[in-house]
């Protein structure tokens, strides 16, 4: 139990690879953000952001900074808050570090029941460290194409807030913020539905621009897809790992069958052991090959899209407010009652929505941008896959193949 | 497909039949062998509870089979009955053993064609065992009748009433399963009760299969009528209290010898061996037969949900407006449909190859422990009777000194019945060990030679499904390369 709560760090000299599943992000010496280091304790990862720039933004060309994931979200926050970006697909926050099922079996393992052995114990502690470290990687490579996307893109990498987020060297003491933001993500899930409303056409609303329209029709059902495929992904890959380790126990038993067992069984048992171990192997690679290359692929996308979508809802609310604004003050003017008020309030709904008008061109390019990176994002991906897949099926065939000819020299 | 026949009488006709109803078949096997009647008392007289009581076993010449309607079956004959071991023993042991290496594996029996019989609860699923042999001892050399499960446990009762308390080890039936069924009964057409149908089927087959290899069984004239006799199996009919007494007999003689506490003197190392040998390997299949029915259920959660995200990958491509990745994500769904098959066929191979054989023998060796306890309760008898012997012995020697000469000779009369008893006692002891050895050594065989050919078989499931697996991933990736 002790171990597991020992801070994990980075293996040294391994540096996160860039997340595949944005597409090819242009390598710009101008601004380069990385996580060089992240430690998980008990109840938080504290990520190391390193940067090397060379804009005049920055007090030194380079820079590290020590960040929690509370930063993380307070940074999207302030970006999706902003009416400046209203017309622009804000990268998704990463999400929350989970390892509370990872600890847990750990946890249990560790006070477990005896009636694993010792060899089983190994392994299958083996296996649950494994997933932990796996799960650890993640959250760093997620955490880290998000600042890498927002380092990319023209607009925001000139962002004030994401300046301080990369040279601050102090607390950003945004924890102070998490009730806030606690509620404010309750306030953000009623909200939530009254958005969905207005986008899914309910409320009768439609976009002006065809472009737009056609887009708001793809990304809603688009979304609820990929979303679906996501959780079924997940499944089956959660089901491969079942697999793999089912094979633990089977090889142990084998092996103590293959001690104990007459001598004209004993080689049988003892390569069938064999056999089962490196079975186990090459099963919980598909189970993790599975995971990287197609439920994060499917998972990154469906959190994409909802920020596309989220794009689309605030054009959608903006055109509503405006119309809402006009009806209020045809309402004011009529029965000459708070006019003033009413005309402040549709100048500003008029400001953001002709902003918005202004940064359609903005908008568009941001969605033909997100289904490009899309494409190729699916194509490197399920290549990936299809060739790992691929891998582990000859190597499995070979292994089994082989452990054939063995057994049946043997009869 | 069931289709319910107007339903048979799970109970026999109550008719009677006369000797020549049966036809003239079962007449000439009588000729051969004349153990015909062996069943009639031994269902009824089998003693339930005390261990004491041995087994009942007929073993007087006994005249053509006489067919019994089943009240005559139910009403118990109280004609006291001798115990020895069948004659069919001593008869042609050489005789049975030559031919052991001859022609004898030349028969085949297949088990098929699950049919329901019946409705609710009255229904049951009748079998076609087919037998293909070039034996003699057969009159076709291709024939086939209908059966139906407690027919198969009659059968197995009747041979191991006859044979297990002499050393030889019967294979077990098939197990009862009241839950699985009670949903065939009910008609419930669904995948769980089509599985638990050949899951049965493929059992059944099984133990007929192991009870035809053994050298001995295969000569029982009872098996030999429940293959050929294509009557309703009215010979067989089955007496669930009888057969629970046998059951437990055979089950329960570990139980009664421990009550016993037998000091046995082994002088024999290499039953002690044995005993420890199987009770090993007892566990470590029981272990392994555990992990290997979690991998079943697994692999079939595994195609369940493969399934699911393939229809769903199939409505992602839908969805997607990109007509190359599109196209490749339906391709995705397809291979992915293509994949649970061999997800399901995996299982399939992992349970009726695998787990099924590591069950058979886990019930297996429970029937060889139960023949290494029958030769301790042997054992203990033949004490018994030396220690009534002596007994005996000493109380004549009273008498003497006592002078009561009827008394007397009374007393001589007993200690001479009480030495015949004390030999036979070692002889029987003496024949059941040297049985058992025999019959070890042939498991062991059998076993050896079972276990390597079913590993082969199942590693060749495993070959085909990764080959499989390359097909279609090999014809995926160039849709996947083809997104543009």
């Amino acid at each position: 139990r002790r171990r597991m709560e020992e801070p994990l760090e980075m293996p040294p000299g391994e540096e996160s690879k860039p997340c595949s599943f944005s597409g090819e992000l242009p390598a710009d010496p101008s601004l380069q953000v990385e996580i060089s280091d992240a430690v998980s304790e008990r109840d938080k990862v504290k990520f190391t952001v390193q940067t090397k720039s060379s804009l005049p933004h920055f007090t030194r060309p380079a820079l590290s900074v020590v960040r929690q994931h509370e930063d993380f979200v307070w940074l999207h926050d302030t970006f999706s808050e902003n009416d400046e970006y209203a017309g622009i697909i804000i990268p998704p926050a990463p999400p929350r570090p989970d390892f509370e099922a990872s600890r847990e079996k750990l946890q249990r393992l560790g006070e477990g029941n005896s009636t694993l052995t010792r060899e089983e114990f190994a392994k299958i502690k083996q296996e649950l460290e494994g997933e932990y470290l796996a799960i650890f990687k993640k959250t760093v490579a997620m955490h880290e194409v998000f600042l890498q996307r927002l380092a990319a893109h023209p607009i925001l990498r000139r962002d004030h807030n994401f300046h301080v987020f990369l040279e601050y060297n102090q607390d950003l003491s945004v924890r102070g913020k998490n009730r806030k933001e606690l509620l404010g993500g309750f306030f953000r899930n009623i909200v939530k539905s009254a958005d969905e409303a207005l986008i899914t056409g309910v409320s009768g609303l439609k976009e002006v621009d065809e472009f737009f329209e056609h887009e708001r029709t793809f990304l809603l059902e688009y979304h609820t897809r990929v979303r679906d495929t996501c959780l079924k992904a997940d499944r089956v890959m959660r089901s491969h790992k079942s697999l793999a380790e089912d094979y633990i126990p089977i090889a142990v038993a084998l092996g103590s069958l293959g001690t104990q067992e007459v001598q004209q069984l004993q080689m049988s048992f003892l390569k069938l052991a064999e056999l089962f171990e490196r079975l186990r192997k090459l099963e919980g690679r598909v189970a993790s090959d599975e995971d990287l290359k197609l439920s994060d692929l499917l998972k990154y996308y469906m959190r994409d899209s909802q920020a596309a979508k989220d794009l689309l809802y605030r054009r959608l609310r903006a055109l509503a407010d405006y119309e809402n604004a006009n009806k209020a003050l045809d309402k004011a003017r009529m029965k000459n009652k708070e006019v003033k008020s009413a005309e402040t309030h549709q100048q500003l709904c008029c400001q953001r929505f002709e902003r918005l008008s202004t940064s359609a061109k903005q908008a568009w390019a941001e969605l033909t941008d997100f289904k490009s990176r899309r494409i190729s994002a699916f194509r490197k991906n399920l290549v990936e896959l299809a060739e790992l897949e691929l891998k582990h099926a000859k190597a499995s065939s070979l292994l089994l193949r082989n452990t054939l000819i063995v057994l049946k020299g043997d009869v | 497909q069931s289709s319910p026949s107007s339903p048979e009488p799970a109970s026999l006709p109550a008719e009677d039949i006369s000797t020549s109803s049966n036809g003239p078949k079962p007449a000439e096997i009588i000729l051969d062998d004349d153990r015909e009647d062996l069943f009639a008392e031994a269902t009824e007289e089998v003693s339930l509870d005390s261990p004491e009581r041995d087994p009942i076993l007929s073993s007087d010449p006994s005249p053509a089979i006489t067919p019994v309607t089943p009240t005559t079956l139910v009403t118990p004959r109280m004609e006291s009955k001798s115990v020895t071991a069948p004659v069919i023993f001593d008869r042609s042991r050489e005789e049975i053993e030559e031919e052991a290496n001859g022609d004898l594996f030349d028969i085949e029996i297949n088990v098929s064609d699950p049919e329901k019989v019946g409705d609710g609860m009255n229904a049951y699923m009748a079998y076609r065992v087919t037998t293909k042999t070039s034996l003699s001892m057969f009159h076709q050399n291709e024939f086939s009748v209908k059966r139906r499960f407690s027919d198969f446990l009659g059968l197995h009762s009747k041979l191991a009433t006859k044979y297990l308390h002499v050393g030889y080890i019967v294979p077990p039936a098939p197990e009862k399963s009241i839950v699985g069924m009670t949903k065939v009964k009910v008609g419930k057409e669904d995948s769980s009760s089509t599985e638990f149908v050949e899951k049965r089927r493929a059992a059944l087959e099984r133990y007929l299969q192991r009870t035809v290899k053994h050298p001995i069984l295969l000569q029982d004239p009872d098996l030999r009528q429940f293959l050929e006799s294509s009557e309703v199996f009215k010979i067989f009919f089955f007496n669930p209290a009888a057969r629970a007494g046998i059951l437990r007999m055979v089950n329960k003689a570990a139980d009664a010898v421990n009550k016993m506490t037998i000091k046995m003197n082994e002088s024999d190392a290499w039953f002690e061996e044995k005993q420890q040998q199987f009770e090993n390997l007892d566990q470590q299949l029981r272990k392994l037969h555990a992990s290997v029915e979690a991998l079943v259920c697994h692999r079939k959660e595994l195609s369940a949900n493969t399934a699911a995200f393939a229809k769903s990958a199939a409505m992602l491509g839908n969805s997607e407006d990109h007509t190359a990745l599109s196209r490749a994500l339906s391709q995705l769904a397809e291979v992915e449909e293509k994949i649970d098959q061999l997800h399901q066929e995996q299982a399939f191979a992992d349970f009726y190859v695998f787990s099924e054989l590591l069950g058979d023998y886990i019930r297996l060796i429970a029937a060889v422990k139960g023949v290494l306890d029958h030769r301790m309760k042997c054992w203990q008898k033949w004490q018994d009777a030396q220690v009534t012997l002596q007994k005996k012995r000493e109380a004549e020697a009273k008498l003497q000194l006592a002078n009561k000469p009827d008394k007397l000779q009374q007393a001589k009369d007993e200690i001479k019945e009480w030495e015949t008893k004390v030999q036979q006692g070692e002889r029987d002891f003496e024949q059941i060990s040297k049985t058992i050895r025999k019959e070890v050594s042939r498991f062991e065989k059998e076993r050896v030679k079972d276990f390597k050919t079913v590993i082969i078989k199942y590693l060749e499931s495993l070959v085909q499904t990764q080959q499989q697996l390359i097909k279609y991933w090999e014809a995926f990736l160039p849709e996947a390369k083809a997104i543009a």
